[in-house]
């Protein structure tokens, strides 16, 4: 156990060490892997954890079962999630009061508990096993899929199915400039938004001089796009991933001093990759003389304060060295000149956790997943109006389609699919007619979004385009550092423009002046966040136009959703006289006898919408 | 030495040089705000744009903080940068509008309407001060706080800092305190006061000849 585990001095020891634990490793041995990601702990999944916990001690089979709380599976729609190995029993909604009966009856006797199985919201199915549930037979988890079967706190749970033997593999057999080939015969592309190609990265921080031989390898983990959360889930439940990838790249490039810049949002994030820091340096996987290879590298952690901006790679290594976050003009690349103007690496989380599987699989297994350009496989976060909201893991070039149907599985409550923003704040929003589109990152691009970190927010009809634009806008209006006159007065006046369209008071020429300001912003700001801030507001004009003129000519939100457009009626047909309108208003707007037509006082609405959301005869109206 | 071409004539200059150095040598005049050559460069206002043309390819760059390459062809007056400069004035005349500096740049430039919305900020956030107070003065009195439009200068907990000489030069370099716009009407954001008589303050061998300049500029270097 650790602890009392050695340090491992040579690559026979490691060998070693697996052998023995996977020899006091039984797969047949009944094992039930609960979901313990910040999805399903919102969900309470620590009082599943204790219920089946007890349950197992009560009935005696404190041998037979064990209880592993591992990272998050990705399907956060559900939780908390639970999966029965070795048959693979596939559980959602678990609640402490299961408890007994998973023991008994699944655990024990092999029956399926019927209410707990996941049905499919569009054939009516059920599945029984984690792999029949559409949300992952559409995906390829190569990167995630592990999260679901090792405890992030177990350095053992990491070596027993395999880990550390990549890094084992290229300190001694393989020499730096081999690694960063098998990086760029993979086609690796950075992860974090930029696509960047990862060994040519690699291979200028290593070529790039420094006085007195000190390079940095940094990991970025202050992922900050709203809704977007795959470098969490995956720093969270699988951190020994990242470490090798980190100790990896460090060999190729000759770095020494490692840091992981992640928010201090994170908590969970943080604790478990300082557990597994703490392991890797027990054991000699982090260090002076790493697994007696004479090859030395330790890996710091940087808690970030949350601020957006500090994602660029600039302005976080400006952070790291305890400056404020904003960012500098990049005429002399992070790669040349960066942390301590040294020559200083940064990839993002999910790139790192790529570089294990690359060379324990090799750069040909790896290169023939993905699209000609865009290798690998790319983790997206599938959020707002869908039905399996969670983590998913897809090749590259899969159509949205795919992800949004098959994956997903639709838009609920009957609505129809109007637009997915992909690429964080500043992605576009991509409309249906696009739905087609292989997402790789050259097409993505090529259609006025992005891949960005991996966001991918799904509307559904009910979404205000202009809305949703001037949200985005405010968000980064927000988190732009304010050095730069385009990015933060350009924003700012952008912010000011939509307000006024959603809020009725556009004028003509107020989508030209947006476009005007966009490009500008384009093309002057002095980092990525400015000159990619527009693409929320340049895309919903490109695609949907006519919601902007509906706002600006009409005075009119199509989408019935900006509140100074819309009036809320009750229709007479409809209307049985309920009362529940009337009882639930928060203004006391709504008037009307019991079984008789009910009237919104419109002096008094504050068009909350509460109404029409607690109306079962849908007769409430929205014009 | 490195040769560049800047607007069609080729020049030679050490490495290491800004672009935006080696074209005032030249007797080119790109205008700036948050530059000064006694500080580091900054690249915040984005009002020194040039374009920087690699065969079919051009980009929008600060050249303050851009530094020479062998072969670079740049162009400082294309009708791209003269857009670009024009909207980032536009928006600095916005959020401060009483700044005599920004009001001469607009009538050189050939402003004449704000779109947006006057927001009077009363600092256009160039850094200048700060930048003067660290390096000429060795102080460090004053830096940024806050992050987008909630971003101001001050001191440290808004106290008066032990490091502060009341030497003045913060608000000695201040475009905006210093060359505060008197006049007391602004129309569309604009004031027409004086713009006839606006020198090209980036003019390097300006003599204050206090010549006709207009939206175009001083002619002689035209």
């Amino acid at each position: 156990m650790i602890g009392s585990m050695q340090r491992l001095k040579t690559p026979a020891e490691l060998e070693q060490l697996r052998a023995s634990i996977r020899s006091r490793r039984d797969p047949e041995k009944s094992r039930i892997s609960l979901c313990g990601g910040t999805g399903c702990k919102a969900y309470r999944y620590e009082e599943v954890a204790q219920a089946l916990k007890e349950e197992i001690e009560r009935q005696g089979l404190g041998d037979e079962v064990e209880l592993k709380v591992t990272g998050c599976h990705g399907f956060c729609e559900r939780g908390p999630l639970l999966v029965i190995h070795p048959q693979g029993v596939f559980y959602q909604r678990v609640a402490p009061r299961d408890a007994a009966e998973i023991i008994s009856e699944t655990v024990q006797r092999g029956t399926l508990i019927d209410r707990l199985l996941y049905t499919d919201p569009v054939s009516g199915e059920k599945a029984r096993l984690e792999g029949e549930v559409p949300f992952y037979r559409g995906q390829q988890r190569l990167v995630f899929g592990n999260n679901g079967l090792i405890d992030p706190t177990s350095i053992e749970d990491y070596l027993a199915i395999g880990g550390y033997s990549a890094l084992s593999r290229v300190l001694f057999t393989m020499r730096p400039e081999e690694v960063i080939e098998e990086v760029r015969k993979a086609g690796l592309r950075g992860r974090g938004g930029g696509g960047f190609p990862t060994a040519r990265k690699w291979e200028s921080c290593r070529n790039a001089p420094s006085s007195d031989g000190v390079r940095y390898v940094i990991c970025n983990a202050d992922e900050g796009d709203p809704g977007a959360y795959m470098d969490r889930s995956l720093l969270e439940g699988n951190p020994h991933s990242v470490i090798e990838g980190m100790v990896i790249g460090a060999f190729a490039i000759g770095a020494h001093h490692g840091y992981v810049y992640v928010r201090h949002e994170y908590p969970l994030a943080v604790a478990n990759l300082a557990i597994a820091l703490g392991h890797a340096r027990e054991c000699g996987i982090l260090g002076d003389d790493i697994l007696g290879s004479g090859f030395g590298f330790d890996i710091k952690i940087s808690r970030g304060g949350g601020a957006f901006i500090c994602g660029e790679s600039t302005a976080l290594m400006a952070s790291l060295e305890g400056k404020i976050g904003e960012p500098r003009p990049k005429h002399v690349h992070t790669v040349v000149s960066g942390l301590n103007g040294k020559p200083s690496n940064l990839n993002n989380v999910e790139t790192w956790a790529n570089v294990p599987l690359i060379i324990e699989r090799g750069a040909d297994w790896y290169s023939r997943i993905g699209t000609q350009e865009s290798k690998g496989t790319k983790i997206f976060s599938l959020v707002g109006k869908i039905h399996n909201t969670g983590l998913v893991e897809v090749p590259m070039g899969i159509t949205l389609r795919e992800i949004i149907y098959d994956i997903g599985g639709g838009i609920p409550d009957g609505k129809r699919f109007k637009a997915v923003q992909t690429g964080g704040p500043s992605g576009g929003c991509l409309p249906e007619s696009l739905i087609d589109l292989p997402v790789d990152f050259d097409r993505l691009t090529e259609a006025g979004s992005m891949m960005g970190s991996g966001g991918m927010i799904v509307m559904d009809e009910g979404t205000c385009m202009v809305d949703i634009a001037r949200y985005f806008v405010k968000f980064l209006t927000e988190e732009s550092c304010g050095k730069c006159v385009p990015c933060r007065e350009g924003l700012d006046r952008m912010l000011d423009i939509l307000t006024d369209i959603t809020e009725g008071e556009g004028r003509e020429g107020d989508v030209e002046l947006l476009e005007e300001l966009g490009s500008g912003l384009k093309e002057v700001s002095l980092c990525a966040l400015g000159s990619t801030a527009a693409n929320p507001v340049l895309s919903t004009i490109r695609y949907f136009r006519d919601e902007y003129d509906a706002h600006i000519r009409e005075k009119r939100c199509p989408a019935g959703v900006c509140k100074a457009l819309i009036t809320f009626t009750i229709d007479e047909e409809k209307c049985n006289g309920c009362m529940v309108c009337a009882r639930e208003c928060p203004e006391g707007a709504i008037s009307g006898e019991k079984r008789g037509l009910h009237v919104i006082d419109q002096q008094k609405c504050v068009k909350c919408g509460l109404c029409r959301d607690v109306c079962k005869f849908d007769a409430v109206i929205v014009s | 030495m490195v040769e560049l071409t800047i607007d069609g004539i080729k020049t030679r200059v050490h490495e290491g040089t800004t672009v935006l150095e080696a074209a005032r040598e030249m007797g080119i005049v790109i205008p700036t705000l948050c530059y000064h050559p006694a500080l580091t460069p900054y690249g915040a206002c984005r009002v020194c744009v040039v374009e920087v043309r690699s065969g079919t390819r051009s980009q929008l760059e600060a050249s303050c903080t851009l530094p020479v390459e062998q072969g670079q062809v740049i162009l400082t007056e294309s009708e791209r940068v003269i857009r670009a400069r024009k909207l980032v004035v536009e928006l600095l005349l916005a959020s401060c509008p009483n700044s005599k500096t920004l009001q001469d740049m607009a009538a050189n430039m050939g402003i004449n309407k704000v779109r947006f919305k006057i927001k009077d900020r009363g600092c256009i956030l160039c850094g200048l001060c700060v930048r003067y107070c660290k390096e000429q003065m060795k102080s460090g009195g004053i830096g940024f706080i806050g992050r987008g439009t909630s971003r101001t200068v001050s001191t440290a907990f808004e106290l008066t800092p032990e490091e502060c000489r009341n030497c003045g030069g913060c608000e000695w370099i201040c475009p905006v305190c210093e060359r505060a716009c008197t006049a007391d009407n602004l129309v569309d954001g604009l004031c027409g006061g004086c713009q006839n008589l606006a020198p090209v303050e980036t003019c390097p061998v300006c003599t204050g000849c206090s010549e006709s300049v207009g939206p175009q500029g001083h002619s002689v270097y035209r």
